[in-house]
This record gives C-alpha cells, sequence and structure tokens, in this order.
C-alpha cells in the first residue's frame, strides 16, 4: 500500500470529503492502485523540457475591463439550498 | 406510430433536412415521431437523464413556423439530444451526479445556444458517466446505460447516453464531451461517428468544467457528413470562454469531397502492439486498406511517449478536476447534506454524500498531487511529459497529414467486468488520451465488427484539421456501409 490511511485521511481532510466508514478502505487501496499508476511517470527523462501550460502554446487572452453582463440574482439563487433576503444561509460561523 | 414515419429514425440529418426543406414532413411530426420512439426504447437503453418533450415540441411549431416565414436556419427542425454536461436554460443539468441532482441551469452553453438558433430541436439530456468521470457509463448517478447491440455490456464513456441514443436510431445525432476519449470511446463501442475538435475550436462556456485544458465538446452522429454539418454550426470564437480560438471556420462540408489522392497517412507502430485485441488489430488494417486504396500512402510513424500517455492523464486531469470540483459545497446550488453541524460539516458532509465513488477518487488524486511536498513530483512532472508526448505528434505531423488506428482497445465490455479495477477502466482511452493531451482533433468511425460487436477507427489531425479528418472519414463512409448497420432490436 503505497498511501498510509493516515495520509488518505489527510486528503480526505483537504479535499473537503467527509468518507463514510465502509468506503474508507476501499478507497485507501484504490488511491494506493492510481498513485503506483502514475509513478511510472518518474522514470520519463524530462531534463530541460517546458511543462505544458496550453495545448496550443498560446497566451491567455485578456479582455477590456467592462461590465458585459448582469446577474439576475433570484434566478441564480432558485437553486440554492437556502437563501433569506438575498443571502445564502450556512450555519452559525461567529457565535 | 403514424404509418408514413417509419424510416424517419433511421435518416440522416442531411437527409432529414431535405425532407423538412421539401415539405415533405414537418418539423413536429418528426419530433413526435422520435419522442414515441424515446418513449419505447429509452428505458431499456438507460440512455436519457431528462426528456424534453414539451419544450421539443413548442421548438418544433416554431421551427415549423420558422420555415413557413422564410427564415428557416441552417438545422431548423432538426432533432438532436444534449449530453446532460451542458448548461440548458430552465432544463435539470445534472452531469450525472447527485450532486446536482436538483440543479436547473439558469442559462444556456454556448453549445446549446447555437444549435438552437440555428433551429435544432432538443428532445432531452442524456446519462453520462458522473462529471464525465467515467469509461463505461458506471460511474452514473442515474445508473449505467446499455450498448444498443448487447444489453448486458457497456456503450463506454463518458457520453454514452449520447452513443447509445444515436446507435439505438432515438435519434440523428448527439452533443458529447471529451476529456480523455469520452466522445471517440463511445462511438467506437456503438458503431456510430464520434467527434473531438481541437481544443479551443468549440467554446466551453456553459460545460461543467472536470479538467479545464482538456475539455471539448464535440458530437456523435451516424455519419461524417452530419458531423460536419454541426460542427459549422458549433464552432467559432467566443468570448465567453477564454481558451476560445479566434480561427475561421472553414466549410466542413464542401471539403467532404475531396479524393484522397496523395494524402500521408500516420501508422503508428505502438498502436498495434501486445494490448489491441486482435480482432480489432484486424478491423482496423483493412479499414486501412480502403483508405490506401483510394489514393493515400501509409507511412509508419512513431509516438515513443505512448505508454506514459495514460499516466499523465491521471496527473493533470485529476489535478484540475479536484480544482473545478471545489465550487460544489452545498452553499449555493446543488445538493446539501442535512443538519450539519457546522460549516465544515457541511461541506465535508454535502461533498461525501453528493459526490460518487470514482468523482472522489479523482478528487483525492488530485489533490494528492497538488499537496505541498509532492506538485513538483507528480504535477510538474506530467506537464513536462504533456509536453514531450505532444512533441511526438508534432514530430509525426512533420512526415504525415493524419494518424490512423484504433479507437479503443477491445470492443465493448460487459457492465461491472472492469467496475472494480480503476487501472483496467483507465488503460481504455490509451489510444485517445493523446490527443486531449495535445489539443488534436480525433474522430471514431465504425469500421467493422468483431463478434457482432462494433469496432472504430480513429483519425487524429494536426490542430484545426477538422475538416481534412472529416473529408477522409466520409470517403471512406462513400465506399464502406459500416455506419448504416443498425442494431437488430432497434431496426
Amino acid at each position: 500500500m503505497s498511501l498510509t490511511k493516515d495520509q488518505v485521511q489527510h486528503i480526505a481532510f483537504l479535499a473537503r470529503l467527509k468518507l463514510g466508514d465502509g468506503e474508507f478502505d476501499d478507497v485507501v487501496d484504490k488511491l494506493s492502485r492510481i498513485v503506483d499508476f502514475v509513478d511510472q511517470l518518474q522514470v520519463a527523462p524530462t531534463e530541460n523540457v517546458l511543462p505544458m501550460a496550453h495545448p496550443l502554446a498560446l497566451s491567455q487572452r485578456l479582455r477590456p475591463d467592462a461590465v458585459t453582463e448582469s446577474i439576475d440574482r433570484d434566478a441564480l439563487q432558485a437553486n440554492a439550498p437556502a437563501v433569506r433576503d438575498g443571502y445564502y444561509l450556512v450555519p452559525k460561523v461567529l457565535e | 406510430m403514424r404509418t408514413d414515419d417509419a424510416a424517419w429514425h433511421s435518416q440522416s440529418l442531411s437527409s432529414l433536412a431535405r425532407g423538412l426543406a421539401g415539405g415533405e414532413f414537418s418539423a413536429r411530426d418528426l419530433t413526435e415521431s422520435l419522442l414515441d420512439r424515446i418513449a419505447v426504447h429509452g428505458e431499456s437503453l438507460n440512455a436519457f437523464i431528462t426528456v424534453t418533450a414539451d419544450e421539443a415540441l413548442q421548438a418544433a411549431d416554431s421551427a415549423d413556423r420558422a420555415r413557413s416565414n422564410g427564415v428557416a436556419g441552417a438545422l431548423n427542425g432538426l432533432p438532436l439530444v444534449h449530453k446532460d454536461l451542458f448548461c440548458t436554460a430552465g432544463v435539470l443539468t445534472t452531469c450525472g451526479s447527485k450532486i446536482l441532482g436538483n440543479f436547473i441551469s439558469p442559462y444556456d452553453a454556448t453549445v446549446v445556444e447555437r444549435l438552437r438558433k440555428a433551429g435544432a430541436i432538443m428532445l432531452g439530456k442524456t446519462n453520462m458517466d458522473e462529471f464525465a468521470m467515467g469509461s463505461s457509463n458506471e460511474t452514473s448517478f442515474f445508473g449505467p446505460v446499455r450498448n444498443p447491440w448487447d444489453l448486458a455490456r457497456s456503450p463506454g464513456g463518458s457520453s454514452g447516453g449520447s452513443a447509445a441514443a444515436v446507435a439505438a436510431r432515438l435519434v440523428p445525432a448527439a452533443t458529447g464531451t471529451d476529456t480523455g476519449g469520452s466522445i471517440r470511446q463511445p462511438a467506437a463501442l456503438t458503431g456510430t461517428v464520434g467527434l473531438k475538435p481541437t481544443y479551443g475550436r468549440v467554446s466551453r462556456y456553459g460545460m461543467v468544467a472536470f479538467a479545464s485544458s482538456l475539455d471539448q465538446a464535440g458530437v456523435i452522429t451516424r455519419s461524417a457528413e452530419d458531423a460536419a454539418r454541426l460542427l459549422g454550426v458549433m464552432a467559432g470564437f467566443d468570448e465567453r470562454d477564454s481558451t476560445c480560438v479566434d480561427h475561421p471556420v472553414p466549410d466542413y462540408l464542401a471539403a467532404l469531397s475531396k479524393p484522397l489522392d496523395g494524402l500521408r497517412v500516420g501508422i503508428v507502430r505502438q498502436h498495434f502492439d501486445a494490448g489491441l485485441d486482435p480482432r480489432c488489430a484486424a478491423r482496423v488494417r483493412e479499414s486501412l486498406d480502403v483508405i490506401r486504396d483510394q489514393g493515400a500512402s501509409l507511412v509508419d510513424v512513431d509516438l515513443p511517449n505512448l505508454d506514459l500517455s495514460v499516466p499523465t492523464y491521471y496527473v493533470v486531469a485529476p489535478a484540475e478536476c479536484s480544482s473545478n470540483l471545489s465550487r460544489f459545497d452545498g452553499v449555493r446550488f446543488g445538493y446539501r447534506a442535512k443538519d450539519p453541524q457546522d460549516l465544515f460539516d457541511l461541506y465535508c458532509r454535502s461533498r461525501g454524500e453528493g459526490f460518487g465513488a470514482e468523482v472522489k477518487r479523482r478528487i483525492m488524486t488530485g489533490t494528492y498531487v497538488l499537496s505541498a511536498g509532492y506538485y513538483d513530483a507528480y504535477y510538474l512532472k506530467a506537464q513536462k511529459v504533456r509536453q514531450l508526448i505532444s512533441q511526438d505528434f508534432h514530430n509525426a505531423f512533420a512526415k504525415v497529414d493524419v494518424i490512423a488506428g484504433p479507437t479503443a482497445p477491445a470492443p465493448a465490455f460487459g457492465i461491472g467486468e472492469k467496475a472494480d479495477d480503476p487501472i483496467l477502466m483507465y488503460l481504455n482511452d490509451i489510444y485517445t488520451i493523446g490527443a486531449n493531451l495535445a489539443g488534436l482533433p480525433g474522430i471514431s468511425i465504425p469500421c467493422g465488427f468483431a463478434d457482432g460487436l462494433p469496432v472504430g477507427l480513429q483519425l487524429v489531425g494536426p490542430p484545426f484539421a477538422e475538416d481534412r479528418i472529416l473529408n477522409i472519414a466520409h470517403q471512406y463512409q462513400s465506399l464502406t456501409e459500416w455506419h448504416t448497420a443498425c442494431p437488430e432490436r432497434f431496426k
């Protein structure tokens, strides 16, 4: 197993994923197999090779800093689990 | 079903367009007929997540009115379906996930908008691997799609619902997306045509993002001609996608008829290694002979880093996915866990309960390769190997005009057969992933059968050579009939 349970627990924490008790061992097993699989990249000779940033070697286009669209807040918030007065509701973060 | 429409479902977009233009039938008649067919067969395939019957009939009436008013668009009245990854205003857009199980998009994707404005009628949204992460359609929250050629087998993925719907003649065309083979592999496994354009050729605006440097929208059809017809409408600059390239859109239909004399077709030695099913190898070689007999020459080329393309992809794509999918937090839209104790618990449980197993694995793989201490060893390394893979293609295209070979290593596999082995599943995309890493256009076309299951031939071209690969595909289809084959139960 290339990843320990503690490592997987930490990765899940970073990714903000709660794993059920029933799935944790399976995640450790399969994630380890994936990491072992991608480890074969380590042998590739890449001295003096530039990392690829864009498939077509193009640079990012810029646009004028102008208002181009407006947002219909009500329409967007129609998809929200909980809203009030135009705000998204979450559990209390400050006592 | 009415007696006079029995053959509509088997007609191409081009043939239906002529019938509509000639007034032989209305868009309403055609739409009703195909909706009937979806109602009869849709469930056995599980190809649809949403059927938009009411919207489709309204759109069909609008198309008929537009035609009688003399303002018919290029695709006026032609039916199609969208992969459920494209945002469709006012219609459920789930991306095959529980976490978007109740998401009604407030806007249209550019692809959806352009096709709609050209007069195309959306009949529904197709099933797919969750967030397009899968090669079998088994990771969908809405259950696996079945292959019309054998209902016990997978249609491939992630655009499996689109491919199955087109293969079963429920609809003549469907949109799809391709991040590592998600259009071409299901096309190969279902005997359909699947086109992935050059990165940046088609706008990604309104596509739920998976891996932003790899994702590209395309189509699944039953002929290269139909794919050319749709691409002409979908392609082109869109200021709402910062990576969409401002490059002229050629007349893809006009390019189809060009003879293949003098064409140099690259055959990749590594494609015919031990990993390829010998039946697929035989079909692909036969199809190459057909192309050679049309005046093309076959030239050996090398892609020396081919074997590294799958591991490279499984660093780059999960890294981008872990970043893209951080937006699903249970706050602004989508699934929210019940009774969260605090904000942290809300995030972790909404995501833990809302994402399926494969998506969680990819997010965690991506989180790992981007995390402190591992970035150089994995992500940076993979981006360097990606450069080498891209360079291999560049070197090959100095010698040849197109690369031809198998799309998938084997014909359709059984549902459940590879579900427990992620690596085995990932290797399905060995021949398709390179085009995504290098941003190149690719197409899969049917080239025969292996024990009753379709086999695909893949053509990959240099950037923006969609016209060339469509041309070759069309010329091949003018001499062969594999693309007209229909599974028995859907005739």
